[in-house]
């Protein structure tokens, strides 16, 4: 996965001493925070964000989730600069519609994700300053995440946690669903309930480190009967 | 080529400074060339971990009310969620710091250690004037390169008193004062509803609804609200006076029964050793 080190220049507390003369560009970029998470079930997926839109030491909303329903069954996050997170969703509401136009009938999850590929491939040279990870079901029921990188390099995966806390919070997933680095301990499939359980649990601990996340937690349950949205509290600080 | 003498030539004020021979210069070359070197290899020199904070202090009818967050942070990631930034200099005065968390820490222990020779040298009990004094003149000797940014607030023979130091020396002497990257949050809640001589409890509030507003509006502050109220009579330290954010109730069981962890080899020393005496105490486990 390509690291994404170089984007932007994050408002940071002033300096106090004097380096030298130093040359300012305009920054195209801006990072406006947030953690994604998706996780992907026998029958069902889970896609979490956080609600809250920050820039340098400030917030600028604490409504903002970052989880964007694309079809019936599948659901995308997007995390990093807003900017380019509201374009991209334009852009793959517009590329359903096309589709559904010319093929009659919806995009699969696996199909948006190729799709999406290719369009932040197309953006090689410029990318989008954003963190994808789909959550949905595909053909045959099953859930499914995609993860991405900012230029289009995807996989599919069981559980994926993209943005600001990613660092947190995957370890933890990796542990808790993927029962890494445990001896002697039954892998019991992850149930539903259980998995929006921990989605909540993992975010509060997220929400405890990370000064990009907080404020509230926009679930959504993604099953053959429908998308379920639920918002829970976070610490506000 | 001894880059102190060409520095001097360049700039009278570094001269008078270098002079004094508190500051040295000749590694600055080399700093430079081995930030450079670093950061074409990708890596970052290691960076001072700032508190990121609110610090507030008003003057009200009694005496001095200093405020601060309890959050220390490492770049964006909180390291420690109750750090206490309010710190003793005196019996009677106190100061908040802000900026760089070891040098806020260092100063202030520097100061409270000087305060108390000086009041044994003189007899007399410390001013918060003199207390600014030395801060200024210390800062202002290290050009800022010290990033402390303090609140000394305290009651001393002449009266209340609350100056505000900056890392390059300069101070401030005002009914009330923020600083950190809360700052302007807390400063909006004074400029909003401070009167001067206001009650305790009156001065209390505005004092933790001023620090409420960074903890809320910048993500560098958080956690709890420490007051520290000064009088003639003495002081009155609040730590955790308001706790406005709580920790989210998890809703999982996450202890690891024994044996989770794998045992990879196991190696059994023997120590011959003798019982002396044996006393049993029972841990608080969940």
């Amino acid at each position: 996965m390509i690291s994404a080190h170089g984007f932007g220049d994050p408002g940071k507390m002033k300096e106090y001493h004097y380096t030298g003369p130093v040359e300012h560009r305009f920054s195209p970029y801006a990072f406006n925070g947030g953690t994604v998470l998706a996780v992907a079930g026998e029958d069902f997926a889970i896609v979490a964000s956080d609600t809250r839109l920050s820039e340098g030491y400030s917030i600028h909303s604490r409504d903002s989730p970052k989880c964007y329903k694309l079809t019936d069954t599948t659901v995308i996050g997007c995390s990093g600069f807003h900017g380019d997170c509201l374009t991209l969703t334009k852009i793959i509401d517009a590329r359903l519609k096309m589709y559904k136009h010319s093929n009659n009938k919806s995009m699969t999850s696996g199909a948006i994700a190729a799709m999406l590929s290719t369009i932040l491939y197309g953006r090689r040279f410029f990318p989008y300053y954003v963190y994808n990870i789909i959550g949905g079901l595909d053909e045959h029921g099953k859930g499914a995440v995609y993860s991405f990188d900012p230029v289009g390099s995807y996989q599919r995966d069981t559980y994926k946690a993209g943005g600001s806390a990613s660092a947190m919070l995957q370890p933890l997933l990796d542990n808790q669903i993927g029962f890494k680095n445990m001896e002697g301990v039954q892998h019991v499939p992850l149930t539903q309930d259980k998995a929006v359980q921990l989605v909540k649990d993992v975010f509060i601990s997220a929400a405890e480190r990370d000064v990009y996340t907080g404020d509230a937690l926009r679930v959504c349950v993604i099953t053959k009967e429908g998308i379920n949205e639920q918002t829970i509290p976070l610490r506000k600080d | 080529v001894n880059s102190r003498h060409s520095v001097e030539r360049r700039d009278p004020c570094r001269k008078y400074l270098l002079s004094t021979k508190h500051i040295s210069v000749i590694n600055d070359k080399r700093n430079v060339v081995l930030e450079s070197s670093l950061s074409e290899l990708g890596y970052k020199a290691p960076i001072a971990r700032k508190t990121g904070t609110t610090i507030a202090g008003i003057v009200y009818k009694d005496g001095v009310i200093l405020g601060a967050d309890t959050r220390a942070t490492d770049d964006m990631v909180v390291a420690d969620k109750n750090c206490m930034k309010i710190h003793y200099i005196a019996p009677n005065i106190y100061c908040c710091g802000a900026g760089v968390a070891a040098d806020a820490e260092i100063t202030t222990q520097i100061m409270a250690s000087n305060v108390e020779l000086h009041t044994l040298n003189t007899g007399r009990p410390p001013l918060v004037a003199m207390v600014t004094r030395q801060l200024k003149q210390m800062l202002f000797r290290y050009q800022g390169h010290v990033g402390s940014s303090l609140i000394v607030g305290g009651v001393d023979v002449t009266g209340a008193h609350l100056f505000s130091v900056y890392p390059h020396g300069s101070y401030d002497k005002l009914p009330f004062l923020t600083m950190g990257s809360g700052a302007a949050a807390a400063v909006s809640i004074f400029e909003d509803r401070f009167k001067p001589n206001m009650e305790l409890e009156e001065a209390k509030q505005l004092v933790n609804d001023a620090i409420a507003a960074g903890i809320f509006c910048d993500l560098g502050s958080g956690s709890n609200v420490d007051l520290c109220v000064i009088t003639e009579a003495g002081v009155e330290y609040l730590r955790g006076y308001d706790k406005p954010t709580m920790k989210g109730k998890r809703e999982g069981q996450y202890r690891y029964k024994p044996g989770t962890t794998a045992i990879l080899t196991k190696t059994i020393t023997p120590l011959s050793l003798d019982v002396v005496d044996e006393s049993v105490q029972i841990m608080d486990t969940e």
